[in-house]
């Protein structure tokens, strides 16, 4: 069967990870998997830069690493249960890092979530809302 | 001869394991969540399998993409718990259950399932949060446990008509196992959730419950249901839902619904948790 990765193009705010995505993010996932050991958490942590330093990755994806620009890094082809590294590493939960990506701030994105979740209504698909 | 006794479905979200393990259950936000598995625990008390079969992904903990199997069953004597960057959880380490595990993997793969094999598997979250929401926090898990690996982190996963394929697969390898055991399976992930981008935090509880009622009744026709339409309905992490299709298709034609728990949210998710046993089970 013939892979259709476009059809993943209509959803609204949404990045999936297709296997395309996880050849561009390679190296970038391979970095965030080496926070999961304590002692290179606390090597990156110290300085940064010089830990990215040490990954084939490109200057845009270090540049969304140490400004924390989550969508930047789904871009480039990160996947978030590998970015969870990252903020893992700062001792950061999924919903304060998460928030990060939608136009809330995380007391707003909390009360969302404790109203019920983001409603459906509106965000099924980029044709729908006049965006595509 | 081995016999599966019952399939039990349930979110895995890390919060939930945090709670637990922080002591934080009891507080306003976790109490209602961790009330609607009073009944399960108790349930599973009585009815404590030898092995329990346990569908579930890894989130970037073990796995990593330098290898990335679509379906992969642990057949060690144990498995340790992953640092998911926060420091592994403190629960026991996990049982296995090689004689069966090889058995059921040299079943599958002979019936056309290629799977990959796993003598060395570390667990995450999707496996551990399950395990502790049946069993609370226990010095050693009662249970023996056998680990199915389901890729759902990146396109194309396996289709849904794959996963309740391999579930009745799995169903007549166990069968064909010559001891007598009791024997569960467990289908884990979901329900609707999305984790990134502008979307974050979309839930669609009607959705939910469609798929809970759709699953024990109509499995063959939700079999076909498309990937695209998970991601758009129930969010990116919530086609995780493909692997509860595997528990469904163990169980047989007909279940029986023993206990529906549905609560929003639990951090980003919708829980959703089902007790089913097969019909021809007395
Ligand atoms: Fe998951």
């Amino acid at each position: 069967m013939k892979p259709d990765f476009d059809q993943f193009e209509d959803l609204p705010g949404t990045t999936i990870f297709t296997i395309e995505k996880a050849r561009e993010g390679f190296h970038f996932n391979e970095f965030c998997m080496s926070l999961r050991k304590e002692e290179n958490r606390k090597r990156f942590l110290a300085d940064e830069r010089s830990y990215l330093d040490e990954w084939e990755m490109t200057e845009d994806q270090k540049q969304a690493v140490l400004t924390r620009d989550f969508q930047k890094m789904l871009d480039s082809g990160g996947n978030v249960y590998f970015l969870s590294k990252i903020f893992a590493a700062e001792g950061l939960s999924y919903v304060q890092a998460v928030s990060t990506m939608t136009d809330m701030d995380v007391k707003e994105y909390q009360a969302m979530m404790l109203s019920g979740g983001r409603n459906i209504e509106g965000w099924r698909s980029k044709k729908e809302r006049g965006e595509a | 001869m081995a016999k599966i006794t019952a399939g039990i479905a349930t979110s895995h979200v890390p919060a939930v394991g945090a709670a637990i393990d922080m002591g934080r259950t009891e507080e306003d936000y976790w109490k209602p969540m961790f009330e609607g598995y009073e009944f399960s625990k108790n349930w599973i008390k009585d009815n404590n399998p030898d092995v329990a079969i346990i569908v579930y992904n890894d989130h970037a903990s073990y796995f990593g993409m330098e290898i990335m199997p679509t379906f992969a069953v642990g057949v060690a004597e144990s498995f340790e718990i992953c640092d998911e960057g926060y420091g592994p959880r403190p629960v026991p380490s996990v049982e296995g259950a090689p004689e069966l595990a090889t058995h059921l993997a040299a079943s599958l793969i002979l019936d056309d399932f290629d799977l990959t094999v796993l003598n060395v598997l570390e667990v995450d979250h999707g496996l551990t949060v399950p395990m502790s929401l049946m069993f609370g926090t226990p010095d050693k898990w009662p249970t023996k446990v056998i680990p199915l690996a389901v890729n759902v982190v990146m396109y194309p996963q396996p289709s849904g008509e794959r996963c309740l394929s391999i579930g009745k697969a799995i169903g007549r390898a166990v069968a064909e196992f010559d001891e007598g055991l009791n024997v569960q399976i467990w289908g884990t992930g979901g329900m609707s959730h999305q984790i990134q981008g502008a979307r974050a935090g979309l839930i669609n509880l009607p959705w939910d419950q469609k798929f809970m009622d759709d699953l024990i009744n109509e499995p063959e026709v939700l079999q076909y249901k498309p990937h695209l339409e998970y991601m758009r309905e129930a969010g990116s992490e919530g086609v995780e839902l493909i692997m509860w299709l595997i528990m469904r298709g163990a169980l047989g034609d007909q279940v029986e619904e023993v206990y529906r728990f549905n609560h929003v949210p639990a951090s980003n998710t919708s829980v959703g948790h089902l007790i089913l046993t097969p019909k021809d089970v007395a």
